[in-house]
């Protein structure tokens, strides 16, 4: 077997096992599925500007939370809206937010990029913080999840778990593929340039900046549909949401898992949540004089972040790659 | 708006924007000179202003805490960049940004295990205490007068320091040429430590100056962290004289900002920043 193949194998692997989900997870693990697809769907949004197009956002949380509040502010108390209208207005407002950021933003690059997407999520994150309205720092509550379906027809009821994790499953492979076409069409092949070489793409007479926009606009409208899926699920938006420490979050399940594949995001956003819900379980293993480290799940994970930076630079995926290569020997030598 | 209103809020923005100054001045130093941007620097800050409440439960004195509290710092800053810092030179800042976001987690926590999650406040010292007499009913602080004195003291130094002295020129060069400096003999690795060590000492210095005034909280150091980027990016990365233009301009800003449109506050900053790179994307004083 070639390493291809096996990284294919391993995905398709992957995919069942999430296809399968709620026949064989407790209600819990269910829940919490469907939390690590939707930051997989962020997490990948995030990659499609930090792995192929080479711009470092840390404003990504922006969007996020931004969708979280818009849908709060489209669904009233009193009954349910139709997903096919806080959806496109969701995204839409994502996009419009992105358009704003993104057109002051790719002017720049490198490092004032990733010091002016910082600043301008922050400014979110404080505008809504104070905001009273729309309930200041505690954040607003989503009374009715939205509603699939016409009038009294109801095609899939989110009050229901499963229904909800098979849409947000949906939401995942769409994306995925969504993203996987952009990036083979020509459009991908430019974006791809832009971060090998920007100087060389734009000789080639392509205007990279209207490139730069175009993708921190998908981006940011995908890390909205990421926002809608969570507050919908959780029915709360706060703006720790769009917290700048939400941003390096992200961030971190890229690196995590290995930027520039896509799929290698989701790991990401899979190991970081499974290692936090079984960090608990982990100290009690610990000698007794670590108990107390079972209240600092931020001085593990900082540390974490630090060896994996130091240690494990291309990520999860590329240790899978290296296993696969490594077997794909073996299977030569036969 | 009287004229001595007027005029305490001006005093009021240059104050703030040279105590922004300070942490700004640190944090475009250690990415002109070495190439690192460094997320940590806002949690350095506020570890200088809880090093300065607890350690004037110790001696009493402001002035015994702050020197107190530079020694570790500076230690401490040359300890990270030996540890950690010094394998990200030739990285992606990708890198960087997430190993700093790391140290910022392992800082936040230490803190809360250390001193909690209350607010403190330092009491201002003795001699310091008191205004100076603006108006019948208006008077000054003298604390905030000792800080923009000291500031500029500081930025003195700084300028001095980099562009006058032996070390200066050697960080200079670094700065410009790190494989040739290499090459005459300079040992770059150090002085990369003591510029690192510098900028964490700078960032604790300011939260040591600045904590009977500000109180001693919890995320205070993302607070200042993110202004500070304003301010680099306003005054152009790099450039320690953008850095003092920038403190000004959003110290003055943020000031008449609360004052004239207390409504928008905590966005006229963006917006000046906005316009600022509408006009020079580069910053005031950046190169492309």
């Amino acid at each position: 077997m070639t390493q291809e193949k096996i990284m294919r194998f391993i995905l398709i692997g992957f995919v069942a096992i999430l296809a399968a989900g709620p026949l064989y997870l407790e209600t819990y693990y269910t829940e919490l599925f469907i939390h690590m697809m939707v930051l997989g769907i962020f997490a990948m949004s995030l990659d499609l500007l930090i792995g192929y197009t080479g711009l470092v956002s840390f404003g990504h949380a922006a969007f996020f939370g931004l969708a979280g509040y818009l849908l709060a502010i489209v669904t009233p108390e009193t009954e349910p809206t139709a997903i096919w209208i806080s959806l496109p207005v969701v995204l839409a407002g994502c996009a419009i937010a992105a358009a704003v950021i993104g057109w002051f933003s790719v002017r720049t690059s490198g490092i004032y990029f990733i010091m002016i997407t910082l600043a301008f999520a922050q400014m979110f994150f404080y505008y809504f913080n104070e905001n009273n309205d729309l309930g200041g720092s505690d954040g607003m509550f989503i009374s009715n999840k939205p509603l699939v379906g016409w009038g009294d027809f109801q095609f899939l009821d989110l009050e229901n778990t499963t229904s909800l994790y098979y849409l947000v499953f949906a939401g995942l492979l769409a994306s995925y593929f969504l993203l996987r076409t952009i990036l083979n069409a020509p459009f991908g092949q430019v974006i791809k340039g832009i971060k090998a070489n920007e100087h060389r793409t734009k000789a080639l007479g392509y205007n990279t900046q209207n490139y730069k926009l175009v993708v921190f606009i998908i981006a940011g409208t995908m890390a909205g549909f990421a926002g809608f899926l969570e507050a919908a699920s959780s029915g709360i938006v706060s703006p720790g949401n769009l917290h700048w420490h939400h941003s390096g979050i992200v961030i971190m399940l890229v690196i995590l898992g290995g930027m520039g594949t896509l799929y290698g995001a989701v790991f990401g956003a899979f190991i970081l949540t499974l290692l936090q819900d079984k960090y608990t379980g982990m100290v009690e293993l610990m000698p007794d004089f670590m108990s107390g480290m079972a209240d600092h799940w931020h001085l593990f994970q900082g540390i974490f972040i630090i060896l994996v930076v130091l240690l494990v630079p291309n990520g999860a995926v590329s240790l899978l790659a290296k296993i696969s290569q490594a077997l794909g020997k073996k299977e030569d030598a036969k | 708006m009287d004229f001595s209103t007027f005029l305490i809020q001006v005093l009021n923005g240059f104050q703030y924007g040279f105590l922004l100054f300070l942490v700004a001045s640190g944090l475009t130093l250690v990415f002109g000179i070495m190439g690192i941007i460094n997320l940590a620097h806002g949690a350095f800050y506020m570890l200088g202003a809880y090093l300065t409440y607890w350690l004037i439960g110790y001696t009493g004195n402001l002035f015994l805490a702050i020197l107190g509290g530079i020694l570790i710092m500076a230690v401490l800053g040359y300890l990270i960049e030996r540890l950690a810092i010094s394998y990200l030179y030739d990285r992606d800042h990708l890198h960087q940004v997430l190993l700093t976001y790391g140290l910022i987690l392992i800082i936040d926590d230490l803190q809360k295990i250390l001193w909690g999650t209350d607010f403190y406040s330092v009491p201002v010292p003795e001699i310091l205490a008191g205004g100076i007499q603006m108006t019948e009913n208006q008077e000054y602080p003298i604390y905030r007068l000792f800080i923009s004195v000291v500031c500029m003291i500081l930025a003195a130094g700084l300028y001095v320091l980099i562009n006058k002295t032996k070390l200066g020129m050697m960080i200079r060069a670094g700065a410009s040429n790190r494989e040739m400096s290499q090459a005459l003999g300079i040992d770059i690795s150090k002085i990369f430590a003591i510029v690192f060590s510098l900028g964490v000492t700078l960032a604790a210095f300011s939260g040591m100056i600045g904590s009977p005034i500000s109180s001693v909280f919890p995320g205070m150091g993302s607070e200042i962290l993110i202004v500070s980027f304003v301010v680099v990016v306003v005054g152009g990365i790099g450039s320690v004289k953008g850095a003092f233009v920038g403190a000004m301009i959003i110290g003055l800003a943020d000031t008449f900002g609360t004052v004239l449109l207390p409504e928008f506050a905590s966005v006229v900053v963006y917006a000046v920043m906005a316009i600022v790179l509408l006009w020079r994307p580069q910053g005031l004083f950046g190169q492309t």
